[in-house]
């Protein structure tokens, strides 16, 4: 396929992502979130009904149908997670060029919270300097992607460039490429992720609404 | 006039420049950029219609051409 990342003979077993496939992981994920959530409930329930002594019992199934998701959410916050790289006069040379491929506001909002945000057909990316999130059109869900450039010694706004670089020149195999880490609902993302980084995402979201 | 830049550990390097009106300028920047497809390098070219495109062979009339490294999944 003319234009397709090189990097995708690297992992050509994976089927090339798409619409299809983001939907099912959508479905999927939340098929096995409830098959991990509901028998607790249902037991803490019914430990209840059975025999209210049974009721610190009943917390702790409670405790881990709420703990389970959020565990999950964090695995998927981690590819943002913010780094403890110094930035140095590369990095200032990096920013520079990175703020050259960024619109005005794109570039002001990852001066901020250091997350660059980006239209895609597949919906509103945010990319960090080792992984991704994609807003779904509706921003009501979101996938987290695990992905990096394969060079260490690179400062961050770079390492962020070569990510939007590769999903500006093909999106669908920036996202055969990367590592999926988790999908789900936006507002439960939102509350793993570093301060710093909600403003992204809530900007992804509302551009994702539009 | 189109440039060659590289993202390296520096930030980024320019390697060449070039004119769509002077082949020569052209044919050296090309040589430049197969050498560093060679180092494990990939370039992406930045078209006039503000999109950008991933090439093997150095493009003509292009703004500029990024060589970057390649991408992982983590």
């Amino acid at each position: 396929m003319a234009g397709a990342l090189p990097e995708l003979e690297a992992v050509a077993w994976r089927r090339r992502a798409d619409e299809r496939s983001l939907r099912l992981r959508e479905r999927l994920s939340a098929l096995f979130m409830a098959l991990y959530v509901t028998p607790l409930l249902v037991v803490a329930v019914a430990l209840i009904l059975i025999e209210p002594l049974l009721a610190p019992v009943a917390l702790v199934g409670l405790f881990l149908a709420r703990v389970i998701p959020e565990l999950f959410a964090n695995r998927g916050a981690g590819v943002v997670r913010l780094s403890r790289r110094r930035d140095g006069q590369p990095e200032r040379v990096a920013q520079g060029l990175l703020g050259d491929l960024l619109g005005h506001d794109a570039r002001d909002l990852q001066r901020r919270t250091g997350l660059a945000l980006e239209r895609g057909r597949m919906g509103v990316w945010l990319i960090g300097d080792a992984g991704a999130l994609l807003v779904r059109p509706g921003g009501r869900r979101v996938h987290a992607f695990c992905v990096r450039v394969a060079d260490g010694d690179l400062p961050r706004s770079d390492r962020i460039a070569h990510l939007l670089l590769a999903l500006r020149a093909d999106e669908q195999g920036f996202a055969t490429v990367a590592n999926h880490a988790f999908t789900g609902a936006a507002w439960r993302m939102r509350r793993r992720i570093p301060c710093v980084r909600k403003p992204a995402l809530d900007a992804a979201v509302g551009a994702a609404r539009e | 006039m189109s440039r060659l830049l590289r993202m390296d550990a520096s930030g980024h390097t320019e390697l060449a420049a070039w004119s769509a009106g002077d082949p020569a300028s052209h044919e050296r920047a090309a040589s430049i950029f197969e050498e560093q497809l060679g180092g494990g390098y990939m370039g992406v070219a930045k078209l006039h219609d503000e999109s950008f495109e991933q090439v093997k062979q150095l493009p003509v009339d292009v703004e500029y051409v990024l060589l970057r490294r390649p991408i992982v999944g983590g």
